[in-house]
């Protein structure tokens, strides 16, 4: 709550609901990475506005889920400088490895993989982001340990 | 070499730091621009001939001599760090590594704009970058270049950063104003434009981060001295991103006017193709702008060097040239199918795309679809015809460039390589294979799709 009433101290007094982009990133991060409808309802009474007000921006915006995802996240890159870098055969071989289809979180809701636009990291291709970092110059190595340091718990994937 | 303004100090260790950026000269700019009239200081950067680096290529200080001064309503300069033109990476690498040359240059223009209130508006994506940032603004505050009285001038300024969700069209300055102000990112009708009505209601000057970097150096040496730098109207340095095929991507600092056959093959920026297979196409200003065939690079349809200005990457307009746009310089080998890539851009545009617009929100999904259907060997005589009518019909009816940017791709594809497009439909057991030109590139085939002649 004290890094919200930040947030919301960076806009003028009578523009809180500037700070709701802000604000959801801050409120999803802190609830296993998506916004259930009774937190959405929630950041509308903090910042005075009506429910609606934030589920149409929860709806608009790609970063904002809503439906629980798998806790380690694997969002490939898929745009052309990727692609041209072999990111598809990359994302192939991550849902192989794993026994997943795209956007299906695994069963014991550690992995889920998915496939998302531009992230500008093109000359660092292929790449994807998992929390707050990316991860660059990906090889099927690269994905392997990855994956083992998620499982081991060893990996910072907030920056707080 | 040539001549670094924005990167000279990106290598010095420390950098990223206050202590090692006030010591290599950093804030000197603020402590000169305090000294001058908001009039000056613009009127040193018109004459530098600094031009938007976001992709549009507005001249800066003309953009800043709009702004609305006599109503009286609190003012603001917004910096636009929502980079996502497919092929872009350079405002990352400048905020990441340098972040407190964004922060003086946000100073620095706020004074020439009497703002009190700026902002800093990053894709959410780059969630460690907004710490940076967060973190070299405190540093900022702590030493006395932010706040109340900045350094006993009077002048007040708060800096903040505001960070998106994962929309492209937040790039565009009258959704990034809207989704600034806590609203989905759907442009608005211009006019009335930012700089009379933009964030709040207020007068509002929304520039890209590498523009803003540049004013510093302007301020502390002159207009004048940047001008000196490129060649005519396109004046100084620019950040290139560089992907794709070639063997060393990364972040290149040009000085405006060197030549496209120069910078993908010298040494000292994309050092020739990755594997040494034939060039093929180039995307020179992001996944926006028309697609460059390999005769059409390193020459114009003239004949001339092509370089890497504003003026010579769009000679020969649509029909023959291309545009700088962002600098995201995509460089595609014989192994690239034009299609498949033409399908990857769609996809993108559509996904993209606010909805708010009918011949964008719906003509990109069309576009997408007719692009896979041909793609996966699906595709019909007519495909192509079908394309070319519906990218017509998107570009210049929306409110924003979204629906010219995603037709621009399709239609320079269509004008280039419309025989790979012909192939696609014609031999399907072909392109089974997403990587169907890695082993038999289109260049070996093209002969079962050539027009026969008597």
């Amino acid at each position: 709550m004290a890094r919200i009433n930040e947030l919301v101290s960076h806009y003028p007094a009578d523009k809180k609901k500037s700070a709701l982009l802000p604000v959801l990133h801050e409120v999803q991060d802190a609830h296993d990475n998506w916004l259930s409808i009774e937190l959405q309802n929630k950041v509308a009474e903090i910042l005075e506005l009506k429910p609606i007000e934030v589920y149409e921006v929860v709806t608009f915006y790609t970063m904002f889920n809503q439906r629980p995802v798998g806790k380690y996240m694997l969002e490939f890159c898929q745009t052309s400088p990727c692609c041209q870098r072999g990111v598809e055969d990359l994302m192939d071989y991550t849902c192989q490895k794993l026994n997943v289809g795209i956007a299906q979180p695994t069963t014991d809701g550690l992995f889920e993989v998915r496939g998302v636009e531009c992230l500008g990291a093109c000359g660092y291709a292929p790449m994807l982001q998992l929390g707050d970092y990316y991860h660059e110059h990906l090889t099927k190595e690269k994905i392997d340990q990855l994956i083992d340091d998620c499982k081991a718990g060893n990996i910072t994937f907030y920056d707080k | 070499m040539g001549r670094k303004i924005l990167l000279d100090k990106i290598n010095v260790p420390g950098i990223k730091s206050y202590e090692v950026y006030r010591r290599e000269g950093g804030y000197a700019s603020v402590e000169k621009a305090l000294k001058m009239t908001p009039e000056a200081i613009i009127e040193e950067v018109k004459a530098s001939g600094l031009r938007g680096r976001g992709g549009a290529g507005f001249p800066v200080g003309m953009k800043w001599s709009f702004i609305d001064k006599k109503s009286g309503k609190p003012r603001h300069l917004v910096c636009n760090a929502d980079e996502s033109e497919p092929g872009t990476f350079k405002d990352r690498y400048l905020m990441e590594y340098i972040p407190h040359l964004l922060i003086e240059g946000m100073i620095t223009s706020s004074i020439a704009l009497e703002a009190n209130l700026s902002y800093i508006y990053i894709r959410g994506e780059y969630m460690w970058v907004y710490k940076i940032l967060e973190r070299a603004i405190q540093e900022a505050y702590a030493a006395g270049w932010l706040g109340k009285n900045i350094q006993g001038s009077g002048f007040d300024l708060d800096l903040y950063v505001h960070c998106g969700a994962g929309a492209y069209i937040c790039g565009e300055e009258t959704a990034l104003i809207e989704s600034l102000e806590g609203k989905r990112g759907n442009p608005r009708l211009k006019p009335p434009f930012p700089a009379i009505s933009g964030l709040w209601a207020n007068p509002t000057v929304v520039n890209n981060v590498e523009s803003i970097a540049a004013v510093p150096w302007i301020i502390n040496n002159s207009g004048a001295d940047y001008a000196a730098i490129g060649i005519g109207r396109s004046t100084g340095t620019k950040l290139i991103s560089a992907s794709g095929n070639i063997k060393k991507p990364g972040v290149y600092e040009i000085e405006l006017g060197i030549s496209v056959e120069e910078f993908i093959n010298s040494d000292e920026y994309c050092g020739g193709m990755e594997t040494d297979r034939p060039l093929k196409a180039l995307v020179p200003g992001g996944s926006s702008v028309p697609i460059l065939p390999a005769h059409l690079i390193y020459k114009t349809a003239n004949g001339d060097d092509r370089l890497m200005t504003y003026e010579s990457l769009s000679d020969g307009g649509f029909a023959t040239g291309s545009m700088l746009g962002s600098g995201g310089f995509i460089v595609y080998d014989d192994r690239a199918c034009i299609v498949r890539n033409t399908w990857n851009f769609a996809r993108f545009y559509h996904h993209e795309s606010c909805g708010q617009c009918t011949p964008c929100r719906e003509g990109t999904g069309w576009l997408e679809k007719v692009l896979w259907r041909i793609e996966n060997g699906e595709g019909r005589e007519e495909d192509i015809e079908l394309l070319w009518s519906i990218q017509s019909k998107i570009e210049g009816n929306t409110i924003c460039p979204l629906g010219d940017a995603a037709s621009w791709p399709v239609a320079a594809a269509i004008r280039h390589f419309r025989e790979e497009f012909e192939y696609h439909v014609r031999f399907p057991e072909k392109i089974k294979n997403r990587d169907h030109f890695t082993h038999e590139p289109f260049d070996k085939v093209r002969h079962l799709v050539a027009p026969q002649t008597v």
